[in-house]
């Protein structure tokens, strides 16, 4: 039988049991349980976070920095849900804290004209998103996993997350939100894969839907 | 098992990427691949050739996905390594089957030759390398396996001046590519048997110093205490840490 993909079922492959709650899981993606796979693209930095600061700048009507100790005195803000790596595992009811991004840009204010923003890290990976993607309570600025800090290897002291959208999305070690009026590919998105990642529509590769 | 870099990647301050989308990263799409050779090593590994189904040809350090479908249209992916020149009209992996791995038990125990798999790529353009530029590659185990196609490559353009290869593994049975490192020249460690005259152990930094004295940049790949491990002894011998391009991988299945 040949399925809607055009593809023919591989001979004797059954896959692994479909136990547990599919329905949470987007397409081409496993629950990898109570492991948290890490992946990065070059050597781990120690960030001190006393020298640390998060910016939001580009195409804003005041361009606005935090220190470590500002950016915990803004409101908090928690997420409850899932991860989805694009090597195919997702990660089920993670909590995360820190701030949300909508804060962020509540000061900064972007202008009329922004569409975009370009997250940079302290290494120099960028990526970029959809400035929808990163408001309306879609994206926030976090410190802590699970009520403890943020492990480096994940990303501590600090990193953006963009939970509904691939994990390459929430930039490890971020330090500047760069708003922008264009698109502009960021580190990944240089080297093959796709400008939103929406793990729903299994936006991977450039050349995805 | 090879699977690419990728959660949040990192590229080093100023790391220019690899150009625009369409300059040399083309898109890619699924296609399917007749498996055209099988081959068994040790307990855990299984090297495939596949013969893909239109596959335009990348570069040495890139990486393929793997798809498998289930009759209920249920899949699973993962993506590996390459290890076959670009200039092969074959494409070659080597698979390290992990406990409970979804895709690569299926690969090892079950695919043989004639089965048609679903097939993406090459895709990746950070942990590549074109000759450009003078290198080191330090590879772990089946994190070795960019690393021979980038050797195989170099040996093809005469380059191989510019790549200065480092694979461990821990006997050279189960090190992937073995004996094509050691007839090509690299530089081969065994960390628990010993290699003619060498005692079993990791590198050492002197081991590694003049392999490093001119590098413009250097690539690590293996297990994340491999990789961690590199990383750390590529520092001790002077190499810069953003001239250091990292793949590394975790048991993902």
């Amino acid at each position: 039988m040949t399925s809607v993909s055009g593809f023919r079922p591989t001979r004797g492959f059954t896959g692994r049991p479909r136990r547990g709650r599919p329905d949470r899981l987007p397409p081409g993606q496993y629950d990898t349980g109570s492991d948290w796979p890490t992946l990065t693209a070059e050597v781990t930095p120690h960030l001190v976070p006393e020298k640390w600061t998060m910016t939001v700048d580009g195409l804003v009507e005041t361009s606005t920095s935090w220190t470590w100790r500002e950016i915990h005195a803004l409101p908090g803000s928690t997420y409850f849900g899932d991860i989805h790596c694009v090597t195919t595992w997702s990660k089920l009811d993670t909590t995360f804290a820190g701030v949300s991004v909508d804060t962020l840009l509540a000061a900064a204010q972007p202008r009329s004209e922004a569409a975009y923003v370009l997250a940079h890290s302290t290494t120099g990976y960028t990526t970029n998103l959809p400035l929808d993607d990163v408001t309306g309570g879609r994206a926030w600025v976090v410190w802590e996993y699970d009520g403890r800090p943020l492990p480096i290897e994940h990303g501590g002291p600090v990193r953006l997350l963009v939970p509904h959208l691939y994990f390459w999305k929430s930039a490890k070690w971020v330090t500047r939100l760069e708003v922008m009026a264009r698109d502009r590919p960021g580190f990944w998105e240089q080297n093959g894969y796709h400008d939103r990642g929406d793990p729903w529509l299994e936006q991977r590769y450039q050349g995805d839907p | 098992m090879s699977t690419s870099g990728l959660e949040t990647g990192s590229p080093g301050a100023g790391s220019p990427g690899a150009g625009s989308p369409g300059a040399g990263i083309p898109e890619t799409s699924w296609t399917t691949a007749v498996v055209a050779e099988v081959e068994r090593i040790e307990d855990r590994l299984v090297r495939l050739r596949l013969d893909p189904e239109g596959w335009t040809p990348g570069l040495p350090g890139q990486h393929a996905i793997v798809r498998l479908r289930a009759e209920d249209g249920y899949t699973a992916q993962r993506s590996y390594s390459i290890a076959s020149d670009p200039d092969d009209p074959l494409v070659e992996l080597m698979v390290e089957c992990l406990p409970g791995g979804e895709v690569s038990g299926f690969l090892h125990d079950e695919v043989r030759l004639g089965d048609v798999l679903e097939l993406r790529g090459p895709i990746g353009g950070w942990f590549t390398w074109t000759g450009d530029v003078t290198a080191v590659a330090v590879g772990g185990g089946t994190g070795v396996v960019p690393l021979v196609a980038m050797q195989r490559y170099a040996a093809r353009l005469g380059l191989g001046h510019r790549l200065h290869v480092v694979a461990v593994g821990r006997t050279l049975a189960e090190l992937p590519y073995s004996h094509e490192f050691l007839e090509a020249g690299a530089f081969v460690a065994t960390t628990r048997e010993n290699l003619g005259s060498r005692v079993a152990a990791p590198p050492y930094p002197a081991e590694l110093e003049s392999l490093v004295a001119d590098v413009e940049r250097a690539y690590v790949c293996g297990s994340v205490g491999f990789a961690s491990y590199a990383t750390r002894l590529l520092g001790e011998v002077g190499v810069r840490t953003d001239l250091v391009r990292v793949e590394q991988f975790g048991a993902t299945g």
